[in-house]
Formats: C-alpha cells, structure tokens, sequence
C-alpha cells in the first residue's frame, strides 16, 4: 500500500498528462532563466530527483555532508550572527558607529577600512589623496587601531576585519592593541578576510604578486593555528566575484578552488591539515534569484565537505564544515527608487538564512549612492531581526530542503561547480588559472553578458530598465565623509612619526626585511614593528621591496 | 574618409579603487559598436592616464570612480590637460558620484557622467553624438 503511493509509474502518468496541458496553456512573455542564466524546469517531481540518495546527499543537520546544516540545532540553538559591515572616517568615527550598533543589538563587528588602508598606503602619502575615510575607516598605525576599538570588550564580541594584502599588518595591531589592554591572544575571537587568491579574480586590492602573496596568507594561517586558536585567518571570499559579475556556479566554484589552494598550501607548509582547516570558513554573496541562492549555499557545504574528506583525507569532521559569512548583493542595489532597495535586501537575507548561513551582514538601501547613514544601516539590522523574530523561518531546520526544485538545483549548482574546478585542476591549479586570466575571463564574459540583457530588457531591474520614474530625484540623505578626515588624519600621523623611536622602527622594520629573504614567518616580525609604532604603509613598502609590485594586466 | 575613422577612446581607471566590474562592461561594448579602445588597467594616477592619452593621441577620455574620489580625481585631470595644452579632447566618467557633485564636475568640464543603471547603448550614443573626432594630422 505504502510503496504504491510514491509509484514512480504512477507520477510519470501523472507528469505526463500534466505536460501536455502544459504546453496548451498559454504563458506568460519573458526571461524564465535564473539571474545567473540557468534553465529553470516549470515544474520537478519526484521523476528528477530518482537518483538522490538521503543518507548519502542530504544527511542531517551536523552530519556529513552537511548539505542541511554545519550545526545540529541551527538556528534552534541559536540564530546567525547580525553583523554589519561599518566603517568610515576617522577610528573615532567608526568607533562611535561600532557602539551604536551594539546598542541596537547587533552581536559581532565587522570593520570595513578605507582604500589607502586596503592597499598599504598610510593617510600621508600622495597615492592616499582623495580617498583617506572615504570607502570605510583608515587605519595607518596602532594609534588609529587603539581608537578604533576604545571602550569595546574585546573578549565579550567576535571581531571582522575585512583587509587582504595587509591584513597581516592589521592583526599583528589588533593583538598589540588586545594585548595593552591585557588581553591575550587566545581569548580573541573573530575573523581576517585575508583571501589574496580573490583579489587577484575579483576585488583587485594587492601589492605584491600572487605567489608571495598567498605566503603571506599562510604565514597568518600557521601563526593562528599555533598562537591564537579562536581567530578565523582566512575567510574564503566568493562575494567579490559574484560583484564582479560571475554567476552562482563561477562563485561557488571559484571560491572553492580558492580554498583548495589554502589547504593544499598550508600542507606543504607542513601544517598538520586537522590542526588548521578547521579554522577555515567562507564569505559567500546572496543575491536577487531566491531559489539558486538557496541551493548555491546548500551545495557549497556538500562540496566542501565532500573536498576536505574525499580529497584531502581529512579526519577531523570540523575540517570538513563550510562555515560562512553572507553579504547581500550590492551590485543588485539601485540609485534609482532607492527605497525599493529594502525589498530586495529582504529577499537575498531570507534566502541566506534559508541556505543555512552563520552570520549575515544586510546592505543598507543607500549603499550604491554612499556609505550608510544610521538609519539606513538600523533598517538593514532590523530585516535580519524581522526574518528571525518575526517570520518564522527559524523554527525549522533547513525548510527547504526535499523540495523537487531545491534538490535539484542543489546537484545541478553542484555538477557544474565541480566541472569548474576539473578545469582549474586541469590548469595547475588556480594561482595558474589567475595567471592566465582563466577566472577573470570567465567573470568578465558573464558580467557582459548580463549586461546586454539589461539593455536588451530580457532581464528585468525594477527602477531601472521597467517600471522607471519619470524626472526622479534622489529623496533619501546620504552619508558624507568630511574632506578635513584626510588632513586630521595625516596630521595625527606626522605627530606619531615625531614621537616614536626611530632607530627601533627603522630596525624593526630591517627585521621584515631579513625574515622576508629568508622566507620565515613574517608574522612575529610585523607584531615587534608594529609595536614600535611601524606604519601599515612602511610595512608595505617592505613587501614591495623584497617581493615586487603586482600591476593590473587590464585586459577586457 | 572622415566617416570611416575610428573614434579613439581611453578607458581609464585612477586612484586605488578596484571596482571594474563596470569599466570593463564598457570597454567590451565601446569596442562592440566599433571604437577603438584602450583600457588603462586599474590604480593610475591623473598623470599616467593624460600621459597615455597624448601617447595614444585619443579623441575622449572615460573615468570610472566608485571610490567617493572623483573630486580629487576629475579636477586633476582636466587641469593635466590644460597644461599639456590637449583640453580639447572630451572628458566623461561614470561611477558612484553623487548628483550635486555630478553638476560641479560639469562645470568644471566633464561633459558627461554616467550614473549606475546606465545602458552601455546610452554610452555608446552619447559618444557618437558628442564626441568630435580629433584632427587628422
């Protein structure tokens, strides 16, 4: 009785009939597509899903492969952390906006530090005009890092720095900082983006080339893994690939080569893989197209998983946990209409929640015109707290999952994702790949793509290309940075060079130098400098010295 | 002839914003509808990109900044151009440049900034409409 109901001869007589009166029916105009081009089946049934295996493909929450879940209670434990992105102007303004944010009950900072920063620039320097506060906060040395974190309980939050080529630098001041106001390094908590491999494919900050770059990556992953065992080194970042253009698939697939990379790098570092993997986690977009976002995450844990145990041998089921950060889309946000921002700032949320995510930042509906004001980024805060408090959405695991569609989505986000990284395999791995503008290309034509179809109005951006208003006008404030930030900040510099000790600066910054030759750890040498009141921008200069300046190939 | 020469674009990115995902789109379709274009690359300064322009002998130069440096950026440039004595060649941007500073940059000289949602077809338009071809030497 029980095996007839599901009878597979029974559902495709079903299907069958259901297709034909399908295709009588008339239907709607346009794009059926996903956001990311790929074909969407108008219905699935159980027929498509003939080849899923539970125990083997979905599992449980907390179980191999994790496609439901990292964690066995989710979001019945605990809901993901509310974390903003925040950060402009000067460490004291951003301080005060860290502390608002907690006020209103956000659990974890996230700090976004302004271009000079990002690129080894200190507030002073010619290359730094114009931009000192403008894109987030500038941090030049452990003075600004001191003020950026006054009066917040470094032990009672989990602390995000968004920074890559000096993320290095950045650490070894936020451990000084920690460490003055006594605490120590294994009751820090938080993350360092820190992915060089993505920068090179998508968000384009560097100093120096490829190879020396993802040793310094390396050289923060074996210090965490020995001296500051909470701290997350290295958050595997598809979010700037899928803003540079890329579909789901080439994000989900470019990120994990990424980590592919990582792990095998930090073996041949001699890294015990258990002892550093675990640390490991992932940064990942969400985006417009609902059901693809909520695959794309279900299979990255599958992948990963599947990675660390079938490739790599991991042994430790903590190694095999895709942990991630989502961001909502910025490239999806619009300066026209912007209140209609907030709407799709819901759907991408509800979307990463559904997918399963560990912590979540919501954009702000102004965001493509400035940074944040306060009370833009209040209503990003409470659609995260709307969608955990009020939708109910958090009350079941992994909702849906057994849905024909999501399934099916999930292998096939899965099955292409993999054919991408055979491909990658096949090209040496990705430092090769990015080296041949493999993943660049690959971004750049997808990115055109969609673009034409904007144009074309195939695919649809509300505000933008349908539904426009006539002779609109911008009707919500923006943020402005105050251009004295720059000259403040300089000034502060210039006062902080006459007071420190010099000769100690000049010889722990030697010491750089020599432990960069003999390719050591640089991490213990950059802390010492570091705390001589070393620049973030001087300590760059000797990553440009002794391992070159990368240029942009700026094909197109 | 005249007709049938190519406009010369350079594309061109300054300052140490990364952003080109847009730049790039442009470029792809500037050269699509029949420009010839040089891109610059990322992170130039004013300097380097006017350099290029006289070495490439262009007809208009397109600035992208997402960076909030277009003040610093666009100013130095058209002041770069005047001194070499080239203020003649069209200068346009895009980015993220808010509206009151939109019509600052054009009283200064830039002819034209394109805002996100912008098509690559109103560019492309725009550059055929506005942009005189430089004399032929």
């Amino acid at each position: 009785m029980c095996a007839d109901k599901n009878n597979p001869e029974k559902i495709a007589f079903g299907k069958e009939r259901w297709q034909k009166e399908y295709d009588r029916a008339s239907k709607r105009e346009g794009d059926v597509t996903t956001i990311s081009g790929m074909e969407i089946d108008p219905l699935v049934t159980p027929l498509e899903l003939k080849g899923l295996d539970y125990s083997k493909d979905l599992g449980f929450p907390g179980s191999y492969p994790y496609t439901r879940g990292i964690h066995s209670s989710m979001y019945r434990g605990r809901f993901w952390t509310m974390r903003q992105f925040a950060g402009f102007g000067t460490p004291e303004d951003t301080n005060k906006r860290f502390k608002y944010l907690l006020g209103q009950g956000q659990t974890g900072l996230s700090t976004a530090f302004d271009m000079p920063t990002l690129m080894g620039y200190d507030s002073d320097h010619e290359r730094s005009r114009g931009e000192v506060g403008k894109e987030g906060v500038s941090v030049s040395s452990l003075a600004d890092m001191e003020a950026l974190f006054e009066g917040i309980d470094l032990e009672k939050i989990t602390t995000s720095m968004t920074v890559n080529c000096t993320a290095a630098i950045i650490f070894a001041m936020y451990i000084v900082m920690a460490e003055k106001r006594g605490v120590s390094r294994d009751k820090l908590r938080g993350t360092l983006q820190n992915d060089m491999l993505k920068e090179f494919i998508a968000q384009r900050e560097w100093i120096s080339p490829p190879r020396p770059s993802v040793k310094i990556v390396v050289d923060v992953m074996e210090f965490c893994a020995n001296e500051v065992p909470g701290w997350h080194p290295v958050s595997i970042s598809g979010y700037h690939i899928r803003e540079a253009g890329s579909t789901a698939v080439q994000e989900l697939a470019f990120t994990l080569a990424d980590g592919i990379c990582y792990v095998e790098e930090g073996i041949k570092r001699g890294l015990d893989l258990d002892s550093f993997a675990p640390r490991l986690s992932f940064f990942f977009n969400v985006h417009n197209d609902f059901l693809e976002e909520v695959a794309k995450f279900r299979a990255a844990r599958r992948m990963w998983a599947r990675i660390m145990r079938e490739r790599f041998g991991a042994s430790d089921p903590k190694s095999c946990l895709l942990k991630t950060h989502a961001q909502t889309a910025g490239a999806s946000l619009t300066a026209q209409q912007p209140i209609n921002n907030v709407a799709r700032v819901t759907i991408q949320a509800l979307a990463a929640v559904l997918g399963g995510t560990q912590s979540l930042h919501t954009n702000s509906m102004d965001e493509t015109l400035a940074l944040p004001t306060e009370e833009a980024v209040t209503v990003a805060l409470r659609t995260q707290q709307i969608i955990a408090e009020e939708s109910g959405v958090a009350n079941s695991i992994d909702p849906l999952g057994g849905s024909y569609l999501i399934e099916s989505l999930t292998d096939r986000i899965e099955k292409e994702a993999v054919n991408y990284i055979d491909k990658i395999d096949s090209m040496g791995g990705i430092i090769n790949a990015i080296q041949d503008s493999y993943p660049q290309k690959e971004i750049a034509d997808s990115a055109y793509k969609y673009q034409r179809e904007l144009d074309k109005g195939v695919k649809t951006i509300v505000g933008v290309n349908k539904y426009c208003s006539q002779d609109e006008t911008i009707s919500i404030p923006t943020l402005k940075i105050d251009e004295k930030v720059e000259h403040g900040q300089s000034e502060k510099l210039r006062r902080l060079k006459d007071k420190r000790d010099s000769g100690a600066v000049a010889k722990r910054l030697q010491d750089i130098v020599v432990a960069a030759r003999e390719e050591e750890n640089l991490m213990p040498c950059i802390i010492q400098a570091v705390r001589e009141y070393a620049t973030l921008g001087e300590i760059s200069d000797v990553f440009r010295e002794v391992y070159g300046v990368y240029s942009d190939p700026g094909y197109f | 002839m005249n007709d049938s020469r190519k406009l010369r674009i350079l594309l061109g990115k300054v300052g140490l914003d990364g952003h080109d995902r847009g730049i790039i789109i442009v470029a792809r379709a500037l050269r699509d509808a029949g420009f010839e274009v040089i891109y610059t690359g990322l992170h130039n300064t004013p300097e380097t990109v006017v350099e290029m322009a006289i070495q490439e002998d262009v007809d208009a130069l397109g600035i992208s900044v997402l960076s909030g440096a277009h003040n610093h950026i666009f100013p130095e440039i058209l002041r770069l151009l005047k001194e070499h004595g080239i203020d003649d060649k069209t200068v346009f941007g895009g980015g993220i440049i808010p509206k009151e500073d939109i019509e600052s940059l054009k009283e200064k000289g830039v002819q034209a900034v394109f805002e996100p949602g912008a098509s690559t077809d109103d560019i492309t338009l725009w550059i055929r409409e506005n942009v005189t071809p430089r004399a032929l030497s």
